[in-house]
């Protein structure tokens, strides 16, 4: 198992966001957290990632064990392969493609950095064309390429995907579709939050519905994707 | 390839060889006056566009830190007697450690609030200045500090004391340059782009502020230190919130994150209240509105007026024959 959550409850203030969440992760799954808007995906997932502190709970991930509070930083887990592409893009505008993948490959050594570029050049060939473009004249849809492509270069052991398909029109939500299996044959694996349920569920090995901080559902993709339960908790029921 | 680098060697060496060479051509003491000036001002602009600037922290409260060097230096000097350049080094010190202090809770603290926060540290420090009077003699201020000796030669005269200010002021800029130009510095501007991101890739952000505010604070006492053995008597005036919103004022002038921007602002809004002198009443009125102008002429696009784009135009020539392609070396 690459990450399994036990328990575990993160609070803005007094605001209690997610309850006691339970979540398993094996080694090169792609596994899918869906959930309508406010449930709670990215405060679960940035709870993982360390960027916000867990309040109750614990988390093993790659054998290790990690109690609440404020001393797991984010900066560590990413260094131990864990990272997070977060909601909302987030490249750096003023500087080229290629630096923001240099960036990305921040906690990698020197060395390593040309394999990097090659992986996502060759991932997206949009990409390679604009390497000395500034980041922020890219498009909305080269952006979303750029910020996964940038979480690529840390060389992840598991990749979390927050919403990458926002605003992207259905034939390039598409092609980030069939990228993420891609990036998972690569041997990497992939914790992702969508709105777009059904396309997430289909490309997901395991799947789990978050519903106003709880978990309420989980099973097979393919299980997900014919039960009533994601009809109803994804449709706001 | 080794051709192209020599040739840009030159132009900062030259560079460098003319500014050194103004203390020992003027000979007018007003004039190098303001030249003593404008070196310890392009100090305090330089380091404050590190960390307001390149990292996006703006902080108000630069002053504090000049202020802080400033009394080091002159107390260490007086009841110990020391060589200035240690002097220097104690001012740099006490200054980044407390830069150290306030900046890990202040850089909690973003935006607006972390300006408010800066203000009322740089007011702390100057009401510490006052009324601490058994150590600073509060409004009375320090007199009687004592001049730099360097190599055996007592720093007396203008000329001598600009050498010094310019060589000081040419260390810090490398420095900076230097940063600017490492892994460190990328990680500073990844953070002022965008915080959340720079955090995804790894970069403890909180901690790399709080080294560039630390850094830009010890250069800011370094300053101070420069300004007590020049005007060898301090008071709390000198080191007001007015002042700090005069360098960040240079600092927005000469461009965040451009630090040769900051040294020409520093040179201009220097010299242009001095040249004003004669103007008496009207000096200020004049200053504020010059200040207005420069800022909104800053934002003109000169691309889209006719001198910009004959300037443009003949750039781009000289970039050709340099064997220079379009986007390269751009920020
Ligand atoms: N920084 C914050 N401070 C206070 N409350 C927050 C903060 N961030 C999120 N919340 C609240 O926590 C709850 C969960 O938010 P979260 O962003 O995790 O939802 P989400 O499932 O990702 O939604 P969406 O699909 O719209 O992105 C929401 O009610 C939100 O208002
Ligand atoms: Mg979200």
């Amino acid at each position: 198992m690459l990450l399994e959550v036990k328990g575990m409850n993160t609070f803005y203030g007094n605001l209690h966001a997610i309850w006691d969440i339970d979540i398993q992760v094996e080694e090169r799954e792609v596994v899918a957290l869906i959930g309508s808007n406010g449930a709670g995906k990215s405060t679960l997932l940035k709870t993982i990632a360390g960027s916000i502190p867990m309040e109750r709970g614990s988390m093993v991930y790659d054998g290790k064990s990690f109690g609440p509070g404020y001393g797991r930083k984010a900066s560590m887990m990413v260094k131990m392969g864990m990272t997070l592409c977060p909601e909302g893009r987030h490249i750096f505008p003023r500087m080229t493609v290629e630096e923001n993948l240099k960036m990305g490959g921040y906690t990698r050594k020197k060395g390593e950095l040309s394999a990097g570029y090659d992986r996502v050049y060759s991932l997206f060939d949009r990409l390679k064309e604009r390497r000395s473009q500034p980041a922020g004249t890219l498009s909305g849809g080269e952006q979303q390429m750029l910020a996964i492509g940038r979480a690529l270069m840390s060389s992840p052991r598991l990749l979390m995907l927050d919403e990458p398909s926002l605003g992207l029109s259905p034939l390039l939500t598409e092609k980030i579709f069939e990228l993420i299996l891609e990036i998972r044959n690569q041997g990497t694996t992939i914790l992702l939050v969508e709105q777009n349920a059904v396309s997430a569920l289909s490309v997901a090995n395991r799947g789990y519905v978050l519903k106003v901080g709880h978990i309420t559902g989980s099973g097979t993709g393919k299980e997900l994707l014919e039960s009533q339960e994601i009809l109803d908790s994804y449709l706001g029921g | 390839m080794k051709i192209q680098k020599v040739k840009k060697g030159i132009l900062p060496v030259l560079l460098i060889a003319a500014l050194y060479g103004i203390p020992f051509c003027v000979k007018n003491q007003y004039m190098l006056r303001i030249g003593v000036y404008v070196c310890i001002y392009s100090i305090l602009a330089c380091s404050l566009n590190l960390i307001s600037g390149v990292c996006g922290q703006v902080s108000m409260g630069h002053a504090a830190f000049y202020g802080i060097g400033a009394y080091a230096s002159a107390l260490v000097a007086i009841h110990f007697g020391i060589n200035w350049v240690v002097c220097v080094i104690a001012a740099a010190i006490a200054a980044g450690v407390i830069g150290v202090l306030i900046g890990i809770p202040a850089l909690k603290l973003s935006g607006g609030y972390l300006v408010i926060c800066t203000v009322g540290f740089g007011e702390l420090v100057r009401l510490i200045l006052l009324n601490w009077v058994s150590l600073t003699r509060g409004p009375m201020g320090l007199v009687n500090i004592p001049r730099p000796v360097l190599f055996g030669v007592t720093i007396k005269s203008g000329s001598q004391y600009m050498v010094v200010a310019l060589t000081l002021f040419l260390l810090i800029y490398l420095i900076l340059h230097n940063i600017l130009n490492s892994k460190y510095g990328r990680n500073l501007k990844a953070i002022r782009e965008d915080e959340i991101a720079a955090e995804t890739m790894g970069i403890h952000v909180h901690r790399e502020k709080v080294i560039a505010f630390a850094i830009a604070a010890a250069m800011a006492g370094a300053a101070g230190s420069l300004l007590a053995h020049y005007m060898l008597f301090i008071s709390p005036t000198i080191f007001v919130g007015d002042f700090s919103t005069n360098i960040l004022s240079m600092v927005v002038l000469g461009g965040m994150g451009f630090m040769p921007g900051s040294v020409i602002a520093a040179t201009l809004l220097t010299v242009i209240p001095e040249t004003l002198r004669g103007l008496d009443k009207y000096r200020m009125l004049i200053y504020g509105f010059l200040l207005i102008g420069l800022m909104l002429g800053k934002n003109v696009s000169w691309e889209t007026t006719a001198l910009g784009r004959w300037g443009a135009g003949i750039w781009g020539k000289i970039r050709q024959r340099r064997g220079l392609k379009e986007g390269d070396g751009k920020v």
